[in-house]
């Protein structure tokens, strides 16, 4: 159902809350309302509100699992190529391959490298950085580090008019309502 | 009115909040982010910085001297060949635990109080992981060509490191821990980063910060990995600050000197870390708070948490003595029970009983609440803890070493000039990173503690939460 659309230059509309339960429930009701493309910001964490938008949680912890086995075999293999092929030394005539004193080494880079895909994993996937993206053009949306939430409905979305999005979201008890310029 | 009370009362503890009342996300934003975004430098400030700053040139003069002249400008001799070097080493790395203790194990635990004081406890961790490093490093004498003793990489002379050394086994620790740690850091501060570009009225400041916080929105799926990610980088710290201590201890334990031949020294050392380290927070928590007018945010309930974990590693710190003298005795080594008589009776016995009189006595007063309540007695306590814990690594270190197998090497240690130069000099690095980082970075992490305000709660009605039970 493609209803008529004036979506020149117009990434979406920006519905301002000033509360955390507000945005939750407007979340809800936009969702009902069949509207697909939509996001929300907040100034904390709203776990709730990633099941409520997207239902759809990240690949993240298979990607670190995957890592933190990389660098188990990174640091294991590294030392039993330096100390028993490429550089053996006999220490009181001990094997070269000591396997126990290699653990602490291997396991610390399987922290090493599980972190760091955990921190840059995040970051990437969130598609930061990003210098540029369109609700920074709606002043307001400086508030949305510090006290105000806010919900952006795309104008992408298939169930988007403006003038009947925008009443909706004034609906939802939104204490401001603005265009988002592309 | 009366409800909004009750409600916060219930979200918190009910007679000592970790929040102050009358708080909202407004309020607590301001007063975090005021400090780097105001223009004032309070003269207050101004001295701490310029303390560091001496310490800090002090540590370059003593730094620049050593590599001219050699290692024998300290006073390491030859049966006490480990002295401040590696005292300073552990007394810095212990320290250092306490940020990831608190940011780590403390979240895991769903430890409310850690939000208002991990930041800053993190920096100390960084600050002081990178006063540690130092000393070992600068006791190879040459640091340059520490890079293959240290590190395993290819080089001309078809060298690799000794990977059964725990020498080694503490490099791969501390730098892990090192990387690990300022990476929790980074990924803590990007929303208050946000915070700080979209807050910043002058343009420098709003173009550094929005540099730094990589364009962050704070959007549900933004937020959503964003707490994965935190969680598995606490789930990762854990066993890490666990591990670096342990690796630390077995420099020691995996040799065959009379008292550090111990295997109680892996947890005898992680929990005197976690001691020093809650020890140094409350020396800079105590100040910080009452200088920053940041009470309602570092609460009596924050001292007194701290207070209570240092008493808990502090008990177990003096177990360890206890075990340490049992096992030299039950050894019936007579090498280990001198060790021990020679502790307690030789010519360094003077440190010996003075640890013990600081951990094993004088720690019981934090069982009396109005201690823990006082900040004048904890801010004493906490300067007193440190420093019984810098003896303790002396007392293991040096009265070990000292008087070894045969009595014709054995010989007196005092440091010289150049020790405490080098490491006032380390302190002077930590005061001047510290001022800095408390000036020019947001020292509380706000959007955590916005978290701690009841209105910060939300209810889904059912039917709507399909994927987010259990949150």
């Amino acid at each position: 159902m493609h209803v008529s659309k004036d979506k020149t230059g117009l990434y979406g509309l920006m519905a301002e809350f000033d509360s955390a339960q507000s945005i939750v429930d407007a979340s809800i009701k936009a969702v009902d309302a069949g509207y697909s493309k939509l996001e929300a910001y907040t100034p904390f964490p709203i776990e709730e509100l990633n099941d409520i938008i997207h239902k759809k949680r990240t690949n993240l912890p298979k990607l670190v699992l995957f890592m933190a086995f990389c660098g188990m075999m990174t640091g294991f293999t590294l030392q039993y190529w330096a100390s028993v092929i490429e550089y053996p030394m006999n220490i009181g005539g001990r094997p070269p391959a000591t396997w126990p004193a290699f653990i602490i080494p291997s396991y610390e880079l399987t922290i090493l490298f599980s972190a760091l895909t955990a921190a840059i994993g995040m970051i990437a996937l969130n598609g930061l950085p990003q210098p540029y993206h369109p609700v920074f053009n709606v002043d307001r949306f400086s508030l949305a580090s510090s006290d105000k939430f806010f919900l952006v409905i795309e104008a992408e979305d298939a169930h988007f008019a403006k003038e009947q999005t925008s009443s909706f979201l004034q609906g939802l008890g939104a204490k401001g309502v603005y265009d988002v310029a592309e | 009115m009366a409800q909004h009370v009750h409600a916060q009362q219930s979200a918190t503890t009910l007679e000592h909040p970790v929040i102050g009342p009358g708080q909202d996300y407004e309020s607590i934003t301001e007063a975090v982010s005021e400090i780097p975004l105001g223009k004032r430098y309070p003269f207050g400030w101004i001295i701490g910085l310029l303390i560091g700053l001496a310490g800090l040139g002090a540590l370059q003069l003593a730094i620049g001297y050593l590599l001219l002249k050699g290692i024998y400008i300290w006073g390491n001799n030859v049966p006490v060949g480990w002295a401040f070097d590696i005292i300073n080493f552990v007394w810095w790395i212990g320290i250092g635990h306490a940020g990831t203790l608190i940011s780590a194990i403390l979240m895991l635990f769903k430890q409310q109080w850690r939000m208002s004081i991990a930041r800053f406890a993190e920096a100390m961790t960084i600050f002081a992981v990178a006063c540690a490093a130092m000393f070992p490093l600068l006791h190879t004498g040459r640091p340059w060509l520490a890079a293959y003793w240290l590190f395993p990489y290819p080089n001309t002379m078809g060298l690799w490191p000794q990977f059964r050394s725990p020498l080694i086994w503490d490099v791969f620790a501390v730098s892990t821990y090192a990387t690990v740690s300022v990476v929790f850091w980074i990924v803590g501060l990007i929303p208050d980063l946000a915070t700080m570009r979209d807050r910043a009225t002058s343009n420098v400041k709003r173009m550094v910060f929005g540099t730094l916080a990589l364009g962050w929105r704070g959007s549900a799926r933004h937020w959503h990995r964003y707490e994965v990610a935190s969680l598995i980088l606490a789930g990762l710290s854990t066993p890490l600050v666990l591990s670096v201590h342990s690796v630390v201890s077995f420099d020691f334990a995996v040799s065959v000197i009379p008292g550090w031949h111990a295997t109680i020294f892996p947890p005898y050392f992680v929990a005197g870390a976690i001691y020093s380290g809650f020890g140094m927070v409350l020396t800079l928590a105590i100040p910080i708070r009452a200088y920053y007018k940041l009470e309602h945010l570092i609460t009596m309930k924050h001292i007194d948490n701290m207070a209570k974990v240092m008493l808990a590693t502090g008990l177990i710190v003096a177990y360890g003595y206890a075990m340490e003298a049992f096992f030299g005795w039950y050894s019936a080594n007579q090498y280990e029970r001198f060790m021990l008589w020679n502790r307690m009776t030789g010519p360094y016995a003077w440190s010996y009983w003075l640890l013990i009189f600081i951990n094993a006595v004088l720690i019981h007063v934090l069982w009396f609440k109005s201690v823990r309540y006082n900040l004048k007695y904890m801010f004493v306590l906490s300067l007193i803890v440190n420093l019984a814990m810098w003896l303790e690594r002396f007392v293991i270190i040096v009265t070990s070493l000292h008087r070894d197998f045969v009595v014709s090497s054995w010989d007196m240690y005092s440091p010289t000039a150049w020790d405490f130069m080098m490491f006032g000099g380390t302190m002077g690095l930590f005061i001047t990173l510290f001022f800095l980082f408390m000036k020019f970075v947001p020292m509380i992490s706000i959007f955590e503690v916005r978290t701690l305000l009841p209105e910060a709660k939300v209810h889904v009605p059912h039917g709507h939460d399909t994927h987010g039970s259990g949150h």
